[in-house]
């Protein structure tokens, strides 16, 4: 199969509109939202030195936080404020998705608007500026008629700047919930659809292309003092806005919002749950991508309305608890205390996707490792690998103080890529998760854990406060209750991870329902 | 003096920091009279000028202008009637050559077509050609040409009174004379009051009515050239010295009666 033939392309295709919409809606009204404030911040403090100096420092230091820090900060700020409103004025506001994404990328594009508007502005002849003023001109017309068009060229090239910057980074803004290009490459890298990243890169690319020329246009307009070449560039951009917002309109706003985190297993069972929704009758949408501590607050908000979560990661981050407890317990206990948030746990799948420690099978009959106590024998001379938050986790902390397991050397991996490292013998231990399909194909070994250190991790399925009582909901759910065992879970990852057509995410769910539906 | 006074200078003084720009000046300007403030850099001739339509604020002293204390009128509006031409042009290089001259009665309200009107009389004025001239931008002009440009933006709202900041001091020799020439005669023709700063003597003489010498800010002396070459002073007799030794020089080494 070609890559041109690859039907991928055409699934990503249909999602264009959507994510494109999204993404132009956000990096527009956030570019909107940056001039409105830094142009006139520029234009107040181009006399002023000190103001000026700290207001470019402030905003150098915000261009040194990393664009994806910077976004998802955003987040708790906004629902610190959002619970502040609701305390003193009553009312809310929602702080996922596009709020926190716009707030953030508005404040990402201040930096090159204010430089380049304060560096224009500086740079005109301080004779002209007299002449101005001695021709009869107040500040205001001396502003508008005289430093505004002399420097427009320099402050253009700064707007210019941070359009590219904005639409760049706004790829960013899936994990916070904000629909955007970045939906193709975050779903990409995390199921090795590379078609899905690729797209993504080349459709955020163009649109930033474009909306830069259309900028350059309406730049040489103004400067030529032509209206047709001005008029030209906005009609463009007010196209692109306008283009945008069709689709969305025509949507409806009442369907049910499935989210899921950004791991493979997460997108085909948020597909997977779209599709019974659907099947029952019910319009559903999957919100994918969101970072895992931003996806249980945008469900207790009403943000999305269900996911699948998993009971230790809950009973560790959201119970605060260290205490380890039997499956069955656990997820008794967890239901009662997310009750009392309103939030409810429909039930277990019936997989477990828990951390493990997984080493190639042939190299542990060699060492005669099985668990994790005999691991510990030899980890010293070994080295493990995790993911990014693995070894800032309480599990970690409890497999060292239970084992007494001290490595030799410990790295940090994007979770897919972790599998290959250890099986090609890069890293000698990794981190891994037991659902995971790669264990078999690979063939490693997850080993036991006989002092239950870590803590159980059932897949649970929850629903968001002002669903509690929807029954259509629930019946649509129950079906997939209990259905989905580890080695069902651990197949249906392994297509997901595959690089061909079968492996996308809506058709591993298809799969996955075939497989599972009829028990 | 006899006839009104267009600007009149009391006692004026004005520092920036510890030195004294302009240190208790006082000079008094008769309507229709042709002014030329004469002094070397740093003398303080062109704050003295600024004070008139107040784009430099004085510290102490009155300014009047047309029988008005500056201070009592609004200083937009002073220096929209009052004519202003700036050392090498100071035209805005975004406009082209009509909406530079233009731009005071513009300012003033007035309707386009007034404007367009005002414009090519300017422009026949200064004797710059309407159709070659009127929509380039000032870095088509010759140097000579943006100053002429200058000139008719400074009288386009029909000023009564034309400041000059050494209007003529980055020309050629022929282009300046012409041009002093030239405005000399339209100082005559339009009835002016002009205060021209220059740094040339000899510019001086051959245009003004009246010159004041400045020097550290204080006024060394005024009066006609006549008046001036009895004056006691050394700087001021050095100041008329340098053009009569040109003469001197020129008369001695250019054939009389030849072809210049």
């Amino acid at each position: 199969m070609s890559l041109f033939t690859d039907p991928r392309w055409g699934e990503a295709l249909s999602h264009l509109p959507d994510y494109l919409g999204n993404h132009v809606r956000v990096s527009l009204a956030a570019l909107a939202l940056g001039l409105a404030v830094s142009l006139p911040l520029a234009i107040l403090t181009r006399n002023r030195p000190a103001p000026r100096g700290i207001l470019l420092a402030l905003a150098s230091i915000v261009q040194t936080v990393p664009g994806l820090a910077l976004l998802a900060l955003f987040y708790p700020l906004l629902l610190l404020a959002a619970s502040v409103t609701l305390a003193w004025f009553g009312v809310s506001f929602s702080a996922f998705g596009f709020l926190p994404a716009m707030l953030a990328l508005a404040l990402y594009s201040m930096l090159p608007v204010l430089r380049n508007g304060i560096t224009g502005l500086n740079g005109i002849d301080p004779a002209l500026i007299e002449a101005a003023e001695g021709v009869g001109m107040t500040a205001r017309q001396s502003l508008l008629i005289v430093e505004l068009p002399l420097a427009l060229p320099v402050m253009m090239a700064g707007i210019r700047t941070a359009a590219v910057w904005v639409i760049g980074t706004a790829t960013l803004s899936t994990p916070i919930g904000q629909t955007s290009l970045g939906n193709y490459i975050f779903a990409g890298l995390q199921t090795q659809n590379w078609v899905f990243v690729l797209f993504g890169c080349v459709a955020s690319a163009l649109l930033a292309l474009a909306v830069d020329q259309l900028l350059g246009l309406i730049e040489s307009g103004l400067r030529r003092r032509s209206r047709v070449r001005s008029g030209l560039g906005a009609l463009g951009i007010a196209a692109l806005v306008a283009a945008t917002l069709v689709p969305t309109m025509g949507r409806s706003s009442s369907g049910y919002v499935v989210g899921a985190k950004t791991f493979a297993e997460q997108y085909v069972l948020s597909a997977l749950m779209r599709d019974r929704l659907e099947a029952a009758g019910l319009s559903a949408a999957a919100r994918s991508g969101l970072g895992s501590s931003v996806i249980f607050g945008a469900l207790k908000a009403g943000d999305i309305d269900l996911y699948v979560d998993y009971s230790g990661t809950l009973w560790a981050n959201q119970l605060h608890r260290t205490d380890i407890k039997p499956r069955a317990e656990l997820v008794a206990e967890l239901k009662t205390a997310l009750a009392k948030d309103d939030i409810t746990l429909l039930g277990e799948l019936g997989f477990e996707n828990a951390y493990a420690l997984v080493m190639p099978r042939r190299r542990a009959d060699a060492l005669g490792i099985r668990t994790v106590a005999d691991l510990a024998a030899h980890s010293a001379t070994l080295s493990i690998a995790g993911d990014y938050e693995f070894f800032s986790r309480p599990e970690w902390a409890a497999l060292q103080k239970a084992y007494g397991l001290q490595f030799r050397a410990q790295r940090q991996m994007q979770p897919d890529f972790m599998y290959a490292a250890v099986a090609s013998g890069e890293v000698d231990v990794i981190a891994g998760y037991t659902s995971d399909g790669l264990i078999a194909k690979y063939e490693l070994t997850a080993l036991d854990d006989p002092k239950r250190a870590i803590p159980p991790y059932d897949a649970i399925l929850l629903l968001a406060p002002n669903r509690a009582g929807d029954a259509r909901l629930q019946a649509a759910l129950k079906p997939l209750l209990g259905k989905i065992d580890i080695a069902t879970m651990r197949e249906a990852n392994l297509r997901a991870s595959g690089n061909d057509a079968n492996s996308s995410p809506d058709a591993v769910a298809r799969w996955l329902w075939e497989k599972v539906g009829g028990r | 003096m006899s006839s009104k006074l267009a600007i009149s200078y009391q006692h004026v003084t004005k520092r920036f920091g510890s030195l004294a720009a302009v240190d208790n000046v006082s000079l008094d300007i008769a309507e229709g009279e042709f002014v030329a403030v004469v002094g070397g850099s740093g003398s303080g001739k062109t704050t003295l000028l600024r004070l008139a339509n107040r784009l430099i604020e004085a510290d102490s002293g009155t300014i009047t202008v047309e029988g008005e204390d500056v201070r009592n009128v609004d200083p937009v509006a002073l220096r929209r009637r009052v004519g202003y031409v700036f050392q090498s042009g100071g035209l805005f290089p975004h406009l082209s050559v009509a909406d530079n001259i233009g731009i005071t009665p513009k300012l003033l309200g007035e309707p386009a077509a007034a404007v367009a009107g005002r414009v090519d009389e300017l422009l026949e004025l200064v004797q710059l050609d309407r159709a070659t001239h009127r929509d380039r931008l000032p870095e088509a002009l010759s140097g000579g040409e943006r100053q002429r440009v200058g000139v008719a933006r400074a009288l386009a709202a029909r000023p009564r009174i034309v400041l000059m900041d050494e209007p003529f001091g980055a020309l050629d020799p022929l282009t300046r004379d012409a041009l002093g020439d030239d405005y000399r005669a339209l100082h005559r023709k339009l009835g002016l009051t002009t205060v021209m700063i220059t740094h040339d003597m000899t510019e001086a003489i051959l245009l003004a009515d009246r010159i004041a010498v400045m020097r550290g800010g204080r006024l060394l002396a005024q009066g006609t050239a006549a008046e001036l070459s009895s004056s006691s002073d050394d700087y001021v007799l050095e100041l008329l010295r340098t053009p009569r030794r040109q003469v001197e020089r020129l008369n001695a080494l250019l054939p009389m009666g030849g072809a210049a």
